[in-house]
């Protein structure tokens, strides 16, 4: 018999402790936020740095902010090469998330039943692959899909396939990357949520005449909701701004906003386009991030 | 056999506010004592979280070696109390005193209380000896010294052999006994126990009752004990504390809190109440008759009376106090018939449920004490029986 | 009861081929004497010779593991205040704000955070390499840190350090003798997860080095580009090899913490 002992929340003693990382981040997080967006407003020159206006100084403060505009952001919605990276970029990360979660669900769900003693084994073999290098896990398909690769020769060789499927630098090869990639994200909450379902509930169910099928359907889905939001979530937002894997895997006219902007910043040098880009990028952020806010909040009701 | 020998007829100390009221220990009284200096002072002190008022404009002084506890229902304020005591809270307004000393800044480390947590709150990475030399060590005394009072109190709790061991490594009263000792073993002026038995079972919360008792009056300490816990309460304490809404309803010995409740809610609160509502028809003396739908005219006996007829008011009448009986009793002050309706036997004593006054009527609580073997029950679902008490039983509640 | 079957056998299988095939041919293919990946030429460790003479990249390795080392620690310390800071403390000015950047990290694409932190560097004119890379990957793994050290003080039992105060202790002794050893486990893993993403990170190195200090993840990077060679395999065979003695260690190190606390 405990009961949650009412406790007075420091205030002054806080700040002390936050100081430290507040700090830190107003200066390497928030600080870098705003410049971004200052340099978006501004235009590429061919100076060092290679953009324009410069601040000034306070002096002539009005005069550099008039020199800002919205250009760069006009563009991105005038050239199609833009937003059909955006939308590109959006297709394929819920091709992702969707078949993540179509190989993650069973695969938790066996985890989740499995017995208690293999648990804590199967849960670091999902992890495992997470802490080697994720340059490493995207090369490895590099050498399965490529023309006369692994994939190829095991294929040809049972006679399913005549001839080399080409699937290396194709949006299918990026799939396959993403999927393989962010699977493990998909897979733990997942597990931890299919995990902490009650089996008397699964019991009480089929007790009152529910079949396997019925009890999963009106049972365990809907209680694993949390789970597949979090997990969803976790595997669509990083892959809208995957870098490497469509950089590798994918091919010229794979359009994805993270090599967009990779290129436009490395290859181009318009800074200013680039920060634009990363700018609406975050805006096209913002509702899958209150998805998941969201899912985390369900996921502590439920679990109360 | 005969039923009526179960019957209460008569109470040799008839009525708690006609014995001497006090605590267990007759002589010590000392918030008798117009002169005595309180060891802890409370006054007019208020704690809120946010909209809650959690210490509503409290003041109480506690004595040294009183054994004072603290009753409440979950939520009524008794847990802030005693943190602020500890330290842990700062009251809004007030002050509280200790030795007569202003304490309402002293941070908890530098406070001579200490405290046993619910939790117990062992420091699971410490062995037993470490944790209870854990304060010992802050004060920064000798390594000789600590090891010398750790060892002393390891015995004192019968734990010697176990220092080396985990927290972890300990039943449930091991580790009680463990958070007892490493509070104790301060010599703090004030010793807090927060809910002290409530992980422990039944049977072991008996005897760590009588446990406590003894090492308080060994020490020689001044204990607070906060717990929901009524038997525990009135067990163990001189006196104590029925708290509700951040206030404090009653401060009395236990046998006064039972037999003379200043309040319906702590009649209610404390043990089992029938409960009387009526109008005072005459007053005579210390004689006070009362009209009452549930069960008819009432006569008791009130030192004082501060009703006058016309006044409604409600009457407490604890179940063990009213005899049950299938003839209709001759001599009785109060009496009234009913129907039983349910009866509970529970080993020792026979709760039964009697309806008077019809179906829509009102159910009373009879206790009866199983004094002999007879397996025969008196009385069965349905008997038509008779209530009686004597004008003592009754008592007058403030609403 | 649900039952474990063949169902659930199959997905289990299935499920972690799929994880771990691809590593484990990534690694055969490390030991092949041909150059060509696809051929098997038989069994060679002919390309770990190799690697050991390729100095560029050992320096880049090295650089690596030092920036993981010192970042990894600055997150853990920065991560670590955090998460009490947000755990302990319900409202301080600005809270909002501190938590959404402390999480923000979490979910941004890498791109953005190397431009932006690049953008910052570049604005305040400062020479980018070994430090800047620091910086940029405590920030960004301060999150991480900052999460795995508050799910341990989510189950902490505050009363043990009410505990420690009523007995005596200061604020302070308070945190070195009772808080810290408890939630040590979850500073440790911390720190592992840190110094992870930092010999991870490609994308926001790249972004904020400058000429001299080139990662090993960005050496590995440009020799990808350039095609497949066995030596890439046994290169990434290396770093999987002592990141699965990292884990395991760790792993037995928990275990027998675990058993000694029992």
């Amino acid at each position: 018999m405990s009961t949650p002992v009412p406790r007075s929340s420091g205030t002054g003693r806080g700040l002390l402790v936050a100081a430290i990382p507040y700090l830190w981040l107003v200066a390497f997080f928030l600080a870098p936020f705003v410049i971004v967006l200052r340099i978006a407003l501004s235009d590429a020159a061919t100076d060092q740095p290679p953009y324009a206006p410069h601040f000034p100084g306070i002096s002539q403060l009005g005069e550099f902010l008039g020199a800002l505009d919205l250009e760069n952001f006009r563009l991105l919605g005038d050239d199609p090469l833009y937003w059909q990276s955006y939308l590109s970029s959006l297709r394929i990360a819920a091709l992702t998330t969707l078949i993540a979660l179509a190989i993650g669900y069973p695969l938790a769900y066996a985890m989740a039943l499995a017995p208690k003693r293999w648990q804590g084994i199967l849960l670091v073999l999902v992890i495992l692959p997470f802490w080697t290098s994720f340059l490493i896990r995207v090369y490895a398909w590099i050498g399965i899909l490529r023309p006369d690769g692994l994939l190829d020769m095991a294929l040809m060789g049972i006679g399913l396939t005549a001839e080399p499927l080409r699937l290396l630098n194709t949006d299918t090869a990026v799939l396959i990357g993403m999927v393989y990639s962010y699977l493990p994200f998909m897979v733990l909450p997942l597990f931890s949520t299919l995990q902490k379902l009650d089996g008397t509930l699964l019991e009480a169910a089929s007790d009152l005449g529910a079949t396997p099928l019925t009890t999963f359907l009106t049972v365990t889905l809907p209680l694993s909701i949390p789970g597949i939001l979090a997990g969803s979530a976790l595997v669509f937002i990083p892959a809208i701004g995957e870098f490497v894997i469509p950089d590798l895997l994918g091919g010229s006219d794979t359009l994805m906003v993270g090599k967009v902007l990779w290129n436009e910043f490395f290859s181009n040098r318009d800074w200013p386009l680039a920060s634009a880009v990363a700018i609406v990028l975050l805006v096209v952020l913002v509702l899958p991030l209150m998805l998941l806010q969201r899912a985390r909040g369900q996921g502590e009701g439920s679990v109360r | 056999m005969d039923p009526r020998q179960e019957r209460q007829v008569s109470r040799p100390e008839a009525g708690g506010r006609r014995a001497s009221p006090g605590s267990v220990r007759r002589d010590f009284q000392p918030w008798n004592d117009p002169t005595a200096k309180p060891l802890v002072e409370f006054r007019n002190v208020t704690k809120r979280f946010g909209a809650v008022v959690a210490v509503d404009r409290l003041s109480l002084a506690i004595h040294q070696r009183e054994f004072f506890a603290l009753l409440g229902p979950s939520g009524c304020g008794k847990t802030t109390l005693m943190r602020m005591l500890a330290g842990f809270e700062q009251p809004d307004e007030g002050e509280i005193l200790l030795d007569g000393v202003d304490i309402t800044a002293v941070p908890p480390h530098k406070r001579p209380v200490n405290m046993m947590f619910q939790s117990y709150a062992l420091f699971p990475h410490l062995s037993v000896g470490d944790n209870i030399a854990y304060g010992l060590k802050r004060e920064g005394l000798p390594k000789a010294e600590i090891a010398a009072r750790v060892e002393a109190m390891l015995g004192r709790v019968r734990l010697k052999g176990m220092e080396k061991r985990r927290p972890d490594q300990l039943s449930g009263g091991q580790r009680q006994r463990v958070a007892l000792a490493r509070a104790l073993v301060k010599q703090p002026k004030l010793l807090l126990l927060d809910e002290p038995l409530g992980a422990l079972d039944k049977k072991l919360r008996e005897e760590t009752q009588y446990e406590l008792m003894d090492l308080q009056a060994d020490l020689g300490l001044t204990f607070m004990v906060v717990t929901h816990d009524q038997d525990e309460a009135m067990t163990m304490a001189d006196r104590m504390a029925v708290m509700d809404h951040g206030r404090l309803l009653q401060i009395a010995p236990p046998d006064l809190i039972y037999e003379a409740p200043a309040s319906r809610f702590v009649a209610e609160f404390v043990g089992d109440i029938n409960l009387i509502e009526g109008r005072v028809t005459a007053v005579a003396g210390d004689l006070v008759t009362l009209e009452s739908k549930s069960a008819g005219v009432i006569e008791l006996d009130e030192d004082a009376p501060s009703c006058r007829p016309g006044d409604a008011i409600t009457v407490g009448l604890r179940p063990e106090k009213i005899a049950l009986s299938h003839d209709e009793p001759g001599q009785a002050n109060n009496k009234v018939a009913g129907e039983i309706w349910d009866i509970g036997y529970l080993g020792d004593m026979t709760m039964v449920q009697v309806m008077v006054g019809g179906d829509q009527g009102k159910l009373f609580k009879v206790s009866l004490t199983n004094r002999t073997r007879r397996i025969e029950r008196p009385f069965a679902w349905e008997d038509k029986v008779w209530l009686s008490w004597d004008v003592e039983a009754g008592m007058v509640l403030a609403s | 009861m649900r039952r474990f079957g063949a169902f659930h056998l199959a997905a289990l299988v299935a499920g972690f081929a799929f994880l771990y095939l691809p590593i484990v041919a990534l690694i055969a293919y490390s030991f092949n004497a041909s150059r060509l990946v696809t051929l098997w030429g038989g069994f060679s460790t002919h390309w770990y010779g190799a690697l050991m003479r390729n100095q560029p990249l050992l320096d880049a390795a090295w650089l690596t593991i030092r920036v993981a080392l010192v970042s990894a620690t600055l997150a853990t310390v920065l991560g670590t205040l955090a998460a009490l800071a947000l755990a302990r403390y319900r409202v301080f000015v600005g809270r909002t704000l501190f938590s959404g950047m402390v999480m923000a990290p979490l979910v941004m694409p890498e791109v953005i955070t190397g431009l932006s932190l690049l953008l910052l560097f570049v604005a305040g004119d400062v020479e980018r390499g070994y430090w800047t890379v620091i910086i940029a990957h405590a920030t960004f793994s301060l999150g991480f840190a900052c999460i795995v050290v508050q799910a341990r003080l989510a189950g902490f039992d505050r009363s043990l350090e009410e505990a420690a105060r009523d007995l005596g202790a200061t604020p302070m002794e308070t945190f070195a003798t009772v808080t810290l050893p408890l939630i040590w486990p979850a500073v440790a893993a911390a720190w592992m997860l840190a110094f992870t993403l930092s010999l991870d990170d490609l994308v926001i190195a790249s972004f904020t080095t400058g000429p001299g200090a080139t990662t090993l993840p960005m050496r590995l990077y440009s020799a990808i580009r350039l095609g497949v060679t066995p030596e890439i395999n046994a290169a990434c065979t290396i770093m999987i090899a002592a990141v699965a003695v990292a884990v395991i260690g760790a792993s037995l190190l928990m275990k027998r913490d675990a058993l000694a606390g029992r």
